[in-house]
């Protein structure tokens, strides 16, 4: 008896006080995220302005030399970084938008079994997949040595360890990401709204252009961000498809912390990275459709 | 009527399937070919019990024969085994946590309105997005710069739990706003308190939702590589970890053994849960 009227005493209590019921359901993600997210990368921001010392240690002197040094030394791999992710974020679109188009108006019943089929890859390991894709792709894998085998070249042809090897590799990848949230919003079209536009005259093409893109904007956005993004500041791709040739800023960072102990260099070099990529999300954030993320899992 | 050349091209009649098929095909070949060269015997005799299993052997693109040698290796690796451990101590402590606390916040941010909220809700999806060698870079500095404690297991297990919150909270979100709010005002009505509601009509309405975010988590904590490589010690070395070391040696084929496994579990525990939710609903 004791112990419900405590309980109903405290209920009431929280029901006069709102903002601490508030505060008390939502207090551990706050702290966490708050502790674990937020203040790490203010801490990263932070040591981007110190001086690096003769051992690789950190000097607490401010300092802007680190990111003189990042402007004129880096912009090849932070240019290389936003074409790469540029151009997989262009073809993952491409590729994506027919085939989501294709699963959410011709899948008739088999719908979600192909968009299951998209999503399982990606719920294996990223690192596998990319073993997977070496293994096939590498100059000494199944393909070169097929078609060595059936002599129609002589010699390997590169596909990995060059720009376009990882650009594949990115695009295999991110895919699922452009597909999911596009086709969601492909899925919730209105079908009558497409047949109109054929009965009104409009080219197949056209209508593609003028009636189902617009009409598709939310996803479009969606996806774009999604692939982008994280694509910009990939790691382990370029790391082991491209080995030393093709670095990404992702591989530049980790770098400048695991190999040259360059703490100040490498925070700065980050932090360059996380602006582009907040600058991204503000823009996304802003514009008013966000759909699709996350609705597609659940069915 | 201007007909050009574009819609000459058929879309979506001939063309578009031959696509989707094609594009099917490349998502799904190089799994398969990794998944039927992990039976490919190595042609010679391979010394099974050798403490590491990617003691280099070179994988073979010829194709010798049927053998499951490679998968005999994989058991006999001890350290292989204890990464495997620590891996599955992470998840298992990781996910669990982090569903309780993002089911929590999906709640909050759901049921109330407050100062900050949109902040808070954009910093959530900020972490999702924001690459994971910003977020494991971040924590490293943190950790060892920061706080000064040492890298392990510990610092692996907050690290998952802080990006698995997001991911949590945003499935559950997509899910109550789906749901009907009349049945908890019901419940209220009828004499159940705040808690008996949660607990009584709230809960077993997103058991679904949460049931979904776990499938999701489960799998991006155990295979996450970059975040747990920034913030591992020595002898915390999680499974992904291995694998990396493995490949850097170079394409052994204990790897397409192991990959094989790793793709098979997944795919099961996908289809285990999507025909436990058909099950569920019939």
């Amino acid at each position: 008896m004791n112990y419900l009227e405590r309980k109903h005493r405290f209920l009431f209590f929280l029901r006069r006080h709102q903002p601490l019921k508030i505060c008390l359901i939502l207090s551990p993600s706050v702290i966490w995220v708050f502790l674990f997210s937020f203040i790490p990368l203010l801490i990263m921001i932070y040591h981007s302005f110190m001086t690096k010392g003769p051992l690789g240690q950190v000097l607490h002197i401010f300092t802007l030399a680190n990111y003189e040094k990042l402007s004129f030394l880096y912009l090849g791999v932070f240019w290389r970084s936003i074409r790469l992710a540029g151009m997989t974020t262009f073809f993952c679109f491409i590729i994506g938008y027919a085939v989501a188009y294709w699963i959410a108006i011709y899948g008739g019943r088999w719908k979600n079994l192909f968009i299951f089929l998209i999503v399982i890859p990606s719920w294996s390991s990223l690192l596998v997949r990319i073993y997977a894709w070496l293994f096939l792709f590498r100059d000494s894998g199944i393909i070169n040595y097929l078609l060595m085998q059936s002599s129609l070249i002589d010699s390997p042809i590169p596909m990995t360890f060059n720009e376009v090897g990882v650009l594949g590799c990115l695009i295999y990848t991110y895919l699922p990401f452009m597909i999911l949230p596009l086709y969601a919003s492909i899925a919730r079209l209105d079908q009558s709204v497409l047949e109109a536009a054929l009965d009104l005259g409009a080219s197949p093409f056209n209508r593609l252009l003028k009636v189902t893109i617009p009409l598709t904007k939310g996803g479009i956005i969606s996806g774009v961000i999604l692939t982008f993004i994280p694509a910009i500041g990939e790691y382990i791709i370029p790391d082991l498809v491209g080995g030393a040739k093709v670095t990404m800023m992702g591989n530049l960072i980790a770098d400048k912390f695991l190999s040259f102990r360059n703490w100040p260099l490498g925070s700065a070099i980050t932090t360059a990275l996380l602006i582009i990529i907040l600058l991204l999300i503000f823009v996304y954030a802003k514009s008013e459709k966000q759909s699709g993320l996350f609705e597609v899992q659940e069915s | 009527m201007k007909r050009n050349i574009f819609s000459r091209l058929a879309l979506g009649n001939k063309l578009l399937p031959i696509f989707v098929i094609l594009v099917f095909t490349v998502t799904y070949a190089p799994l398969i070919v990794m998944m039927i060269y992990s039976f490919n015997s190595p042609g010679h005799d391979v010394q099974i019990e050798s403490g590491y299993a990617h003691e280099y052997v070179r994988a073979s693109e010829k194709w010798n024969g049927f053998s499951p040698v490679w998968y005999k290796r994989i058991l006999s690796d001890k350290h292989l085994l204890r990464a495997l451990v620590v891996s599955v101590i992470v998840t298992f402590t990781a996910v669990p946590v982090s569903i309780v606390i993002g089911t929590m916040t999906a709640f909050a941010l759901y049921r109330f309105k407050f100062w900050g909220k949109w902040i808070f809700e954009q910093t959530l999806l900020s972490t999702l997005l924001i690459p994971e060698v910003v977020i494991g870079i971040s924590l490293l500095l943190f950790f060892v710069g920061f706080l000064q404690i040492k890298l392990g297991i510990r610092t692996i297990f907050i690290s998952h739990v802080a990006f698995t919150i997001p991911l949590v909270t945003l499935v559950v979100i997509a899910r109550m706003q789906r749901m009907d709010p009349t049945l908890e005002e019901a419940a209220m009505d009828l004499g159940a308190d705040e808690i008996a509601t949660f607990r009584k009509v709230t809960l077993p309405l997103l058991m679904p939702a949460i049931l979904a975010a776990t499938l999701l988590a489960f799998p991006w904590s155990f295979n996450d590589f970059v975040i747990s490589y920034f913030v591992a010690g020595p002898g915390s070395t999680t499974l992904p970890i291995y694998i990396y070391s493995m490949l850097k040696v170079g394409v052994s084929p204990v790897v397409n053994a192991l990959g094989t496994v790793i793709v098979m579990f997944s795919i099961i525990l996908v289809l285990g849960a999507s025909l436990m939710q058909r099950l569920r609903k019939s």
